[in-house]
């Protein structure tokens, strides 16, 4: 009932940096092109015809690490991939975040070996955990929806000291 | 976490050529991410130029120790890793080991139930070469295609859906037949899919085969001899599009292929176009067996009435103490396999799929081991690289069609 409304009236949008931010920030996220397993099949099948992540602002998939902004780790990480996950990791530049999509990405899944880590979080901080095994196209647009929600809610004081 | 391996140039000096090494030729990283290597694969590459002279693949990024965890769990148990090993062709997997399985321990499969695997491993293998198509339209700059493949393939994952209730690892496949019969809508929907597919199969060759793009991209490019496709074992597409005719499944049919009518297409050139015209004349064939299994598909049992080894349907265990007790054994022991070792091999999409199971009387596999045809495949790439450009290198690698998975395991 302040400014805002007389301001609205006139065709003006008051609101925060914040809000301007994190909304741009959600709009056009790029999610790094790199599938490691099977969930990466169900990963482009989420970009392909029928789901269409490009309704996120999604449909751009950048294959260089240093041009995303979320890696989507699609499948089960080895002990031999995963330090390459982390340089990747490294390399996408601030702000980033990480989605572990299934159950191997997030805790293992079904292999509980040798050979493969026991969810990514060992190599990468996760913001998301999709689980199935592989998750379908629709969970892994709720898990990016969900990362959407989580970053409309960044306070711009946090990314400054992280 | 362990840390990332450091390799010293001289820890690979053997493996290339005496330019490298006086620094007249590159040595190039490709890998393990990258968009056109389908998965984690990574490839060192020497180049003069632009042009490869040496091409080293270096695998084991996506090593998963599935055979290990396979012999670790009962017979039946087991099945849920096959799905994972080559992950488009997930019921191709079941079947290779289920059918190792029934060798194994002597087991019948129903005659309707070797009618629906075949129905099912056929509409398995027209997903994968989409998929195929896909991405090796995509890695070359061919973005629509990629976009129809996907459209048809989401037909067929909701058939298996249908079936088994999930869309990629179904498990639908078990020793002594299915876990369940079809249900009524099955017949409609394959139906659907048979009336359209061929059409859209089409559509694909009006966008790809003739599109002088596609064809210059693909045509001469990566040639595979026969000779050498025999000597370095490949199987598949590939071996046919070299003038090999071998295809398991008329060479040695399995569940029931001897009845279906089919060609197996083989050409001659051992170029990516050809082993892209194989795949595309396969989804012809595919539909052709599929319908026929459709049209024939026997009444019956789905599933062996052995109640050593094939749970009782669970509608039984309510009113048979008989069918309870069989039940509680196969799901908490599982089922003892005599004391002897087995191969057996089905044609998945991409070649020989084998499957080598060693009882030891126990209801563990002893040892499991999996003759995957992806790792024959990739150790022909450095053979079709060598001389080419790398942007032709992407064609190659798309058209011997390999999954990480399948490779490492």
């Amino acid at each position: 009932m302040g400014v805002e409304q007389k301001l609205g009236d006139m065709g003006i949008v008051t609101t925060t940096l914040e809000q301007v931010v994190n909304w741009s920030r959600t709009r056009a996220m790029w999610p790094m092109l790199f599938g490691l397993a099977c969930c990466a099949i169900e990963m482009m099948a989420a970009q392909a015809s029928n789901y269409d992540m490009s309704r996120f602002g999604m449909e751009l998939m950048r294959a260089s690490p240093r041009q995303s902004d979320l890696m989507i780790v699609a499948g089960r990480v080895s002990k031999k991939m995963g330090p390459v996950v982390r340089r990747l990791y490294d390399q996408m530049p601030e702000p980033q975040w990480a989605i572990a999509m299934g159950d191997c990405a997030s805790c293992g899944g079904v292999f509980n070996n040798y050979a493969i880590f026991q969810g990514v979080d060992e190599v990468i901080p996760v913001d998301v955990y999709v689980a199935g095994c592989p998750p379908r196209p629709e969970a892994l647009i709720h898990g990016v929806l969900t990362l959407y929600e989580k970053v409309g809610g960044e306070k711009l004081k946090d990314a400054v000291n992280r | 976490m362990t840390e990332l391996q450091e390799v010293s140039f001289d820890d690979i000096k053997h493996l290339v050529s005496e330019r490298a090494i006086s620094g007249e030729n590159m040595l190039l990283n490709m890998g393990p991410q990258h968009p056109s290597t389908h998965g984690v694969l990574r490839l060192l590459l020497e180049l003069d130029g632009e042009t490869v002279v040496n091409c080293i693949p270096d695998i084991g990024y996506l090593h998963t120790g599935i055979e290990k965890n396979m012999e670790a769990k009962t017979y039946q148990k087991a099945e849920v890793m096959s799905d994972r090993l080559d992950y488009m062709n997930t019921t191709g997997n079941n079947l290779a080991y289920v059918m190792a399985v029934e060798k194994l321990v002597d087991l019948d499969v129903p005659e309707r139930a070797q009618a629906i695997r075949v129905i099912i491993v056929e509409l398995q293998r027209i997903a994968s070469h989409l998929i195929f198509l896909a991405a090796t339209g995509l890695d070359l700059a061919a973005q629509s295609i990629f976009l129809y493949c996907f459209r048809e393939r989401e037909m067929i994952l909701d058939i298996l859906e249908l079936c088994s209730g999930q869309r990629m690892m179904t498990t639908y496949l078990r020793p002594g037949g299915l876990w369940r019969d079809v249900p009524p809508e099955f017949d409609g929907a394959v139906r659907d899919f048979l009336k359209i597919f061929p059409k859209r199969v089409d559509e694909y060759e009006a966008l790809l085969t003739k599109n002088p793009i596609f064809v210059d991209r693909m045509a001469g490019i990566g040639i595979l001899t026969r000779e050498d496709a025999l000597t370095y074992g490949v199987t598949g597409p590939i071996l046919r599009a070299s003038g090999v005719d071998w295809d398991l499944r008329k060479a040695r049919p399995y569940s029931g292929y001897e009845q279906y009518d089919f060609d197996v297409p083989v050409l001659t050139k051992g170029d990516s176009y050809a082993r892209y015209l194989v795949r595309i004349e396969e989804f012809r064939q595919s539909v052709r067996i599929i319908q026929q299994a459709m049209d024939k598909l026997p009444g019956g049992p789905v599933r062996s009435e052995n109640r050593k080894f094939v749970p009782p349907p669970r509608s039984e265990i309510g009113v048979s103490m008989e069918a309870l007790i069989h039940h509680f054994k196969l799901w908490t022991e599982g089922f003892p396999a005599p004391k002897a070792s087995i191969y057996s091999a089905v044609e998945s999409p991409r070649g020989e799929l084998g499957v080598f199971l060693e009882g030891d009387g126990g209801p563990k596999p002893y040892r499991i081991h999996w003759r995957t045809p992806s790792f024959e495949n990739l150790g022909v790439l450095p053979v079709l690289a060598k001389g080419h450009f790398v942007a032709d290198l992407v064609a190659i690698i798309g058209s011997i069609d390999i999954v990480l998975g399948d490779i490492d395991r």
